[in-house]
C-alpha cells in the first residue's frame, strides 16, 4: 500500500537516514553544550520534541493561508510561541532542571531543526504526515542526545542517570549507576571537546553502518544502489 | 501591490495576536505554580545552612538591607539582603550573601550563615561557572569540601590559617584547582570581617521585613 510506505519512509528518514543531528548536521549548538549528562539530554530532547510537534502540527494547518512573503516570520513566531509555553511550562514543573539547561531552553527557537522541518515538510504535507514526521524527526534527534549524553555521562564522570529525580522525581534518585566508582573522572569528555569527539565517533558509526549495508545489498543486487550527494550531509538522502 | 502587503501585514497582526493570547494564557496557568517553585529553590539553600529545628521564623521575609558602603567588601554589585534566623524572636543567626570575582572563570555567588558568636555555620554556592568535574568540588553534591568551614571564626582561625593547605593553611585544596577555593577562603574572610563591622546593627534590628535604606 502507498500510504503505508509513506508513514514507514518518513519514520526511517527521522531516525536514521536523514536524522536531524547525525546527517543534517541540525542543532549542533544546543546538541553539543547540554549533553554532558543523560538528564540534561533527555530535557533538552523533550522540550525539542514537543516543540517540533506542535510546529509542525500548525505550520501545516496554515500552510495555504499564509503567502510566501510572510511565510518565514510565521513559522518563527509559531516556534517561538510554541517554544516560550514549553519553557514556562518546565519552570512550573521541572525548576531544577530548568535552572541547569537555563539558556538552551529559550534557544530552542534557533534550532534550525525545527523552522527546517516546517520549511521543507511541514508547509507542503498534510496534518497527519507533518506531526508524524515532527514525532519521528524529534525523536530522532532526542535519541542521539540521549546517546551523547549517556556516553559523556560514563566517559567523563563515570556515572548513569545522575540527577534523575530533576526530571522524574525524588524515587529516581537510586537510578544513579557508578560502575567505576566515586572517584572517577575524565575531564575531555565533560567539556565541549568531548561533545565534538562523541559525535564524530556516532557520524562514523552510522556511517559505517550504512556501507556495510550498502556493500551487502550491493552484493545480492549486483546493481549499486544511487544516492544523490547533498551539500552539509555526512549521508545519503535518498 | 498594496494590497498585498497590507493582507500580509494583516495575517500577519492576526498570528501575533494569536500567539500573545495564548501566550498569556500559559503564563496564567503557570504563573502561580513558578512563584512557588522559585520560592522554594530560594527557600532551600536558606533551610540548608540554618534547618528547620533551628529557628521559628520565616527566612525567606525576616530580610536586613546591607549599608551601601559594605557592598565591595561583600563583593555585591547590586542589592541584595541578609536573612536572619529568629528562635522566639531572638536572632540566632544572619545568612549573608558574598560574591567573590576571582572565581577561575567569572564570579561565585555564597550565602553564609553565621551566628551570634561570629561563627560560620554554614556556607553555600549558589552560583559558580567553575569547571565541571575540577572547580565544581565547591558545589556540596560534588564533594563535602564546603562543609569544613563550618565552625570556623576570625578568632578560631589565624590569619595564615585562612589559606589552601598547599600555601600553609587549614583547607584543602582540589587537583586541579587551586584557584577556586582560594577565591572562597578569601571571600569569607571579607564576610567575617564584614560582619563583625555590622553585626550589633544587624541583630539588634527586631524582626519586621526589612525596607532598603539605599533607594
Amino acid at each position: 500500500m502507498m500510504g503505508k510506505m509513506i508513514l514507514k519512509q518518513i519514520t526511517h528518514n527521522g531516525l536514521w537516514y536523514n536524522n536531524p543531528a547525525l546527517v543534517q548536521l541540525l542543532g549542533l549548538c544546543p546538541l553539543l553544550a547540554v549533553t554532558s549528562t543523560v538528564v540534561n539530554a533527555l530535557g533538552l530532547g523533550l522540550a525539542t520534541l514537543l516543540v517540533l510537534i506542535g510546529s509542525n502540527i500548525i505550520v501545516s494547518l496554515i500552510r495555504q493561508h499564509v503567502s510566501d512573503a510572510v511565510r518565514l516570520p510565521v513559522f518563527i513566531m509559531i516556534i517561538a510561541t510554541f517554544v516560550t509555553i514549553t519553557e514556562l511550562l518546565m519552570k512550573a514543573y521541572t525548576f531544577d532542571l530548568y535552572q541547569i539547561l537555563g539558556i538552551f531552553v529559550p534557544l530552542i527557537v534557533t534550532n534550525c531543526a525545527i523552522l527546517g522541518r516546517a520549511e521543507a515538510f511541514a508547509s507542503k504535507n498534510t496534518l497527519g504526515l507533518a506531526a508524524l514526521d515532527g514525532l519521528m524527526m524529534g525523536l530522532g534527534f532526542l535519541l542521539v542526545l540521549l546517546v551523547l549524553g549517556a556516553s559523556r555521562e560514563l566517559l567523563g564522570q563515570g556515572s548513569l542517570f545522575r540527577d534523575m529525580h530533576l526530571l522524574f522525581g525524588p524515587a529516581a534518585e537510586a537510578w544513579l549507576i557508578q560502575p567505576f566508582g566515586n572517584d572517577y573522572s575524565f575531564l575531555v569528555f565533560v567539556l565541549p571537546p568531548g561533545a565534538f569527539i562523541v559525535t564524530g565517533f556516532l557520524i562514523a558509526l552510522k556511517n559505517s553502518i550504512d556501507q556495510n549495508k550498502n556493500n551487502r545489498d550491493k552484493r545480492e543486487r549486483s546493481q549499486p544502489v544511487k544516492g544523490i550527494k547533498r551539500v552539509r550531509t555526512t549521508g545519503y538522502i535518498r | 501591490m498594496f494590497k498585498a502587503i497590507t493582507k500580509n501585514a494583516i495575517g500577519l497582526a492576526l498570528f501575533a495576536s494569536i500567539s500573545a493570547v495564548l501566550l498569556s494564557m500559559v503564563n496564567r496557568l503557570t504563573e502561580d505554580k513558578i512563584a512557588y517553585s522559585e520560592r522554594l529553590f530560594a527557600q532551600k539553600a536558606l533551610l540548608e545552612i540554618v534547618p528547620k529545628d533551628l529557628h521559628d521564623n520565616d527566612l525567606l521575609l525576616d530580610i536586613q538591607p546591607i549599608p551601601k558602603r559594605f557592598w565591595p567588601l561583600l563583593g555585591l554589585k547590586k542589592e541584595q539582603f541578609i536573612h536572619i534566623a529568629r528562635r522566639n524572636e531572638k536572632p540566632i543567626a544572619a545568612i549573608i550573601p558574598s560574591v567573590t570575582p576571582n572565581g577561575y572563570s567569572g564570579s561565585i555567588s555564597m550565602l553564609v550563615g553565621i551566628n551570634a558568636n561570629s561563627t560560620i555555620i554554614g556556607v553555600r554556592v549558589v552560583e559558580h561557572r567553575e569547571t565541571p568535574g575540577l572547580g565544581d568540588k565547591i558545589e556540596l553534591r560534588r564533594s563535602p569540601w564546603i562543609l569544613s568551614f563550618n565552625g570556623r571564626s576570625l578568632k578560631n582561625t589565624s590569619n595564615s590559617a585562612w589559606a589552601v593547605k598547599k600555601h600553609g593553611g587549614d583547607f584543602d585544596q582540589f587537583t586541579g584547582a587551586t584557584i577556586t577555593p582560594r577565591a572562597v577562603i578569601n571571600q569569607l574572610v571579607s564576610t567575617l570581617t564584614y560582619f563583625e563591622q555590622d553585626n550589633a546593627r544587624i541583630f539588634s534590628a527586631t524582626s519586621a521585613i526589612g525596607v532598603s535604606e539605599n533607594k
